[in-house]
């Protein structure tokens, strides 16, 4: 079956219809709070918390990724999964990095054999590109994957919460001790819902001062020498880019949002991490102080140069799911309005007051972009998992205005293509393009286009960006592509925009 | 025996070999080899006619360098083979 994109939906599936028709036709589907009766939950190791509850072949274990490439927690359960022969879990990792590596050899034995995600990278990655995962992987949004779980669709038998800090009760937050990674955002629908929800912390401490995870959800704490690699937390670059190409897209972007009328008293806005959304940041922040404007509110994965901007009282207040960096953390936990939100209240499409919703425009990224605007942020060209949407449809779905900034070309790659390899994020919702050489509005944004009349700027429809592109490196030889699906890619409504493919020809 | 190298193995670059040799032969290895392989070779070719070469081994790493930067650095390669004479 073919959805509205035209893009292959396995059996069973629902095909993406448009990225707002479900949702303006259909209610928030609610599956009770699951609290606990458990009052005794000290366990004193991971063995034990698999004997209380009886952790067998065929369950869902979910898992959080606030400690990123420095998570410890999900290799010790999953050590212990496989210590006891259990057999095709499930799992729903928020997100999955190259620290997961010991996850390889459970996928190939079939210890996993399914897979839920927002976003991968890595070692797992490309063994599930290579199509060595049994069933098919899952990729969803940040709200979506809140969505899936509140709805019962995506239904946890036991939730694993590595807290930086927890009390033998079962409260639990990310602000303290040696492990501190900030706030908790993306845990916090599986803590609700799942039937157990277990806390892992290497910090049991007598009373907190600040909880971030209630008691009444929690089954069973269990103390570990080590949660994770604080370093780990830091995501890519926190530094602002000294390469030119992506200087003068940061330059061409706040131009734009200039012209637009997006920089004034009150705007809110999310970028991402990495040195060109910093770049954009920082050349936002010369217009802000230029022009005296403050702002209400900036949202997402919050990094070191947004706390700055917090502090100097350019932007009133943060709201973060989920910190990038330390500085971002120590904020969190000191800044009275640096706020943790749920990846329900950032980014859920049935939410009430979402915050996604309230954002005046976004800053993303792509690794493809389509002559209609459709964005792949979740495979490479030749089809290798890279990454996934995270927030990415999620914000573009949201915000009022959504600007992919991306070099033309990367390494003789022109980013856009006649066809996608992978769609993420449909071009309904995705508004302006801007590349180093010029920038594309999607012509159904006819307001925009008004705006920017007298402009200076270079805009050009995309399908010249398309010409100059192959004017630098000539045309791809189209490549054999394998029509083995190995995954879905799950719009936030919970229908399929698209299929992922096995890596290779056959 | 003559030898020249030019370039470096970051991404939009190339490291281009070249050795005394007796005909041509071409050696490529590219992160984009899929999509432009032919192309590369191409250009290598087109490059060693103008410059009326025929007997040289290239070998060129490629981590997704345009047309004009391979071209560049295999001549720039080929005058500091010449030089080491």
């Amino acid at each position: 079956m073919k959805n509205v994109l035209n893009r292959f939906v396995p059996r069973g599936y629902i095909p993406f219809q448009g990225s707002k028709t479900i949702i303006n036709s259909s209610k928030r589907k609610l599956i009770p709070e699951v609290y606990t009766s458990n009052a005794n939950k000290l366990c004193g190791s991971l063995a034990e918390v698999f004997d209380k509850l009886n952790i067998t072949d065929g369950m869902t274990l979910s898992f959080h990724h606030h400690l990123r490439n420095g998570d410890y927690c999900l290799n010790m359960v999953m050590q212990e999964a496989s210590k006891r022969g259990i057999k095709n879990l499930t799992l729903a990792p928020s997100s999955l990095f190259p620290v997961h590596a010991p996850l390889v050899p459970l996928i190939e034995n079939q210890t996993v054999t399914k897979i839920y995600t927002n976003y991968l990278n890595g070692p797992v990655a490309k063994t599930i590109s290579e199509g060595k995962l049994k069933e098919l992987l899952v990729m969803q949004t940040h709200g979506g994957r809140a969505r899936a779980i509140e709805a019962g669709e995506l239904s946890i038998d036991v939730a694993f919460v590595a807290a930086p800090a927890a009390d033998k009760k079962g409260n639990a937050n990310g602000v303290d001790g040696p492990s501190a990674c900030g706030a908790l955002g993306y845990a916090i629908p599986d803590v609700k819902y799942a039937k157990k929800v277990v806390i892992i912390t290497d910090n049991l401490v007598e009373n907190l001062d600040y909880i971030e995870i209630d008691e009444k959800y929690v089954d069973y704490v269990v103390v570990v020498d080590k949660i994770g690699e604080q370093s780990g937390i830091v995501s890519g670059t926190t530094k602002i880019t000294r390469d030119p190409v992506a200087l003068k897209i940061a330059r061409n972007t706040a131009q734009l949002l200039n012209e637009l009328g997006l920089i004034k008293n009150g705007f809110s806005l999310q970028t991402g991490a990495g040195g060109t959304s910093l770049a954009v940041a920082s050349e936002v922040k010369k217009i802000m102080l230029e022009k005296n404007i403050t702002a209400s509110f900036a949202s997402g994965g919050i990094t070191a140069y947004f706390v700055e901007m917090l502090e100097a009282g350019l932007i009133n207040e943060l709201w973060d799911v989920q910190c990038f960096d330390l500085e971002a953390v120590r904020s969190y936990k000191v800044n009275k309005k640096h706020y943790g939100m749920s990846s329900s209240k950032y980014a859920n499409p049935y939410e009430e007051d979402v915050v996604v919703n309230k954002l005046d425009f976004v800053i993303l990224g792509a690794t493809e972009i389509d002559l209609n605007f459709n964005v792949n942020v979740t495979t490479d060209s030749k089809g290798l998992l890279i990454g996934g949407s995270g927030g990415h449809s999620d914000t573009a779905a949201g915000a009022n205005v959504t600007i992919i900034t991306t070099p033309l070309i990367k390494s003789r790659i022109p980013i856009i293509k006649k066809e996608l390899t992978t769609i993420s994020t449909p071009g309904e919702d995705v508004d302006v393009l801007v590349t180093e050489r010029g920038i594309a509005i999607n012509p159904k944004r006819t307001d925009l286009l008004d705006k920017l009349q007298n402009s200076k700027l270079n805009i050009l429809p995309i399908e010249q960006l398309l010409e100059i592109s192959y004017q630098y490196t000539g045309i791809p030889e189209p490549i054999k592509k394998s029509d083995k699906v190995i995954g879905v890619v799950e719009y936030r409504d919970g229908t399929i925009i698209d299929s992922i493919y096995k890596l290779g020809e056959d | 025996m003559k030898i020249g190298t030019c370039g470096s193995v970051e991404s939009n670059d190339c490291l281009i070999t070249v050795k005394e040799s007796s005909g041509i032969t071409i050696h490529l290895e590219s992160i984009v080899k899929e999509y432009f392989g032919k192309q590369i070779i191409k250009v290598i070719e087109d490059t060693l006619k103008e410059l009326n070469i025929t007997d040289v081994e290239v070998t060129c790493i490629d981590k997704g360098a345009l047309d004009y930067t391979i071209r560049a650095r295999l001549i720039t390669a080929i005058e500091r083979m010449n030089k080491n004479a």
